[in-house]
């Protein structure tokens, strides 16, 4: 079997993206971030680096919650979609 | 029915639905909010589930449930880099099988209409807000703009409980005491799957993976066969992900191009992708349980098993969940919801296997912190099988010599006595 990217891998999922968000990030915070573990624990990639600035995408997010505990400056604030929204597994 | 429920169950998983079928069952008016589309949808696990207990609670559950495949083969796989060493347990024919594969979208489905069925309300695509409080005490919940009162809540919401945590009863989840899972569905003809792991008609196969499959960090690897897919994936240690700069995808697409997987997974095709975490704190991080108005079951109460044999989660969270249900089932008898009644819910636990389990392998969690088991021991029980089955056309060695060779420069021998030790105390 091939290695698939992520971007491939989470087009098989369901999703119900909700407009408003449910991460919030405060990416002040992150300026000041040295070693960024948001990076390696989101198993979706939301968090990319482009052009040494943090960005967060949410629309994929498989709400696993890593990155809840992973980030330890208080940056995020982080909730589960509303209700009905967000990824909708198949299988599980 | 008067507008305050009796239970309000947050969470249409084991845990919750456990709870929900028995109040429903006692006549208790019950209503159960869960936040995905259909109960099941938010759902990932291994998965095996292992164990009595359903039966327990649903003694039809094996013929009308969606499980996927009895388990009658356990096997234990240490992986080099590239190569593998299996201990292969079969139960053969005989009736005795300790489990079924299942997948939580379908099974959890599934459990949420036996709940209905019994009377109980399950209300999907609503997720609960807020805890409601009246004088100090949990009242019910506030979810899609309203109030809903119930006399007693059952934070069932998993290893995220926003909601204990605001009654202070949350868990505190760190990367120490949390497991990253990341997993694949891999689609296989069901026929392809029965040849390939030498399953015949319903039985199944649940494959235990030590070693490189984490690139020997703390974790392992996962393989389990469901009717007509694969369940494959990793479980790592947050901490160890963000120490070494690893992340839960590579590992898997490591795991599953190692030599002895892909023959396992060839010609499959991947349908989902998915990531869960679980507590792996074991007793330690067991938070208080109860408070006036207030109980906390399963993941959200961190009742999970992790011994690094298996990780038994499901029979856990569907036991408290029972335990849950007596114990408001009396408190409605005495019509009396405050802690003191409550507190019946900690000794039904500790008398279950939950609490008495997460005592005996309380040493468990310090135990599996230890690098060598993922690292040196699955490198050196590979090595050692090599040597040993190696014919070369020189004189042979004694396996023990061969060992005392392989282990130089790696791990000593009062090491290996040492951890030796300890896994008597812990596994
Ligand atoms: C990768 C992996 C492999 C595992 N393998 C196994 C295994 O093989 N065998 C085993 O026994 N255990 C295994 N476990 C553990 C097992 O999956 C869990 O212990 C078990 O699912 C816990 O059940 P639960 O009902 O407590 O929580 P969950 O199953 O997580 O259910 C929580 C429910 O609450 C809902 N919810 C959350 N918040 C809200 C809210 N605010 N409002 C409404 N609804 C909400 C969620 O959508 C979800 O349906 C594994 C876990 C993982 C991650
Ligand atoms: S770990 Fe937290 S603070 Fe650091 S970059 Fe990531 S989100 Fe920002
Ligand atoms: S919850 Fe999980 S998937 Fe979603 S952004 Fe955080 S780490 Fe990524």
């Amino acid at each position: 079997m091939s290695p698939m990217t992520i971007a491939e891998r989470l087009a098989l999922n369901k999703y119900d993206v909700d407009a408003e968000p449910h991460i919030h990030l405060k990416l002040e915070v992150c300026q000041k971030c040295d070693r960024s573990p948001c990076l390696y624990i989101c198993p979706a990639e939301c968090f990319k680096l482009r052009e040494g600035k943090l960005s967060f995408a949410y629309e994929g997010c498989l709400e696993c919650g890593s990155c809840r505990i992973a980030c330890d400056k208080g940056a995020i604030e982080w909730s589960y979609p509303r209700g009905g929204f967000g990824v909708s597994f198949e299988y599980g | 029915m008067d507008d305050v429920f009796d239970a309000i169950v947050v969470g249409a998983g084991p845990a919750g639905c456990a709870a929900a079928y028995r109040l429903a069952k006692e006549g208790l008016q019950v209503l159960v909010v869960e936040r995905g589309k259909f109960a099941g949808s938010k759902n990932v696990t291994g998965g095996v589930l292992y164990g009595p207990v359903m039966n327990e609670l649903i003694p039809s559950f094996s013929a009308e449930a969606p499980v996927e495949r009895r388990i009658m083969h356990h096997v234990i796989t240490l992986l080099s880099e590239k190569s593998s060493l299996s201990i292969d347990y079969n139960a053969g024919d005989s009736e005795k099988h300790n489990g079924f594969s299942v997948l939580r979208s379908r099974f959890d489905r599934w459990f949420a209409r036996k709940v209905e069925e019994a009377g109980g309300i399950v209300a999907t695509g609503l997720r609960a807000d807020d805890l409601l409080w009246q004088d100090g005490r949990v009242a019910g919940i506030v979810a899609g703009g309203d109030n809903i009162a119930g006399r007693v809540v059952i934070a069932a919401d998993g290893v995220n409980s926003l909601l204990a945590e605001k009654a202070g009863l949350g868990v505190k989840l760190s990367p120490d005491n949390v497991n990253q899972g990341v997993k694949e569905i891999i689609k296989l003809p069901p026929e392809t799957i029965e040849e390939r792991f030498n399953l015949s008609g319903e039985s199944g196969t649940a494959i235990h993976f030590l070693g490189f499959c984490t690139q020997g960090v703390h974790g392992g690897g996962f393989l389990y066969t469901n009717r007509e897919s694969l369940s494959l994936g990793v479980v790592v240690q947050l901490k160890t992900l963000v120490e070494h700069n690893l992340k839960g995808v590579d590992l898997l697409e490591g795991f599953k191009s190692h030599p002895t997987v892909r023959e396992l997974v060839k010609g499959g095709t991947t349908v989902e992708y998915s990531a869960h975490l679980v507590p792996a704190g074991g007793l330690s991080m067991v938070p208080r349980l109860y408070t006036d108005g207030l109980l906390v079951v399963g993941d959200a109460a961190a009742l999970v098993l992790a011994t690094g044999r298996a990780l038994e989660g499901i029979n856990f969270a569907l036991e408290s969940g029972m335990a849950a249900a007596e114990t408001v089932k009396r408190a409605k008898g005495k019509n009396d919801f405050t802690k003191q009644t409550l507190s019946v819910y900690e000794q039904l636990l500790a008398q279950s296997f939950v609490l008495q389990d997460l005592k005996t392998f309380q040493k468990s969690a310090q135990f599996l912190e230890n690098a060598r088991l993922y690292g040196v021991y699955p490198e050196l029980a590979c090595r050692l099988a090599e040597r040993i089955f190696e014919v070369d056309g020189k004189p042979k060695k004694k396996a023990w010599q061969i060992m005392r060779e392989e282990m130089k420069g790696k791990v000593s021998i009062w090491q290996m006595i040492r951890d030796a030790i300890s896994a008597k105390g812990a596994t």
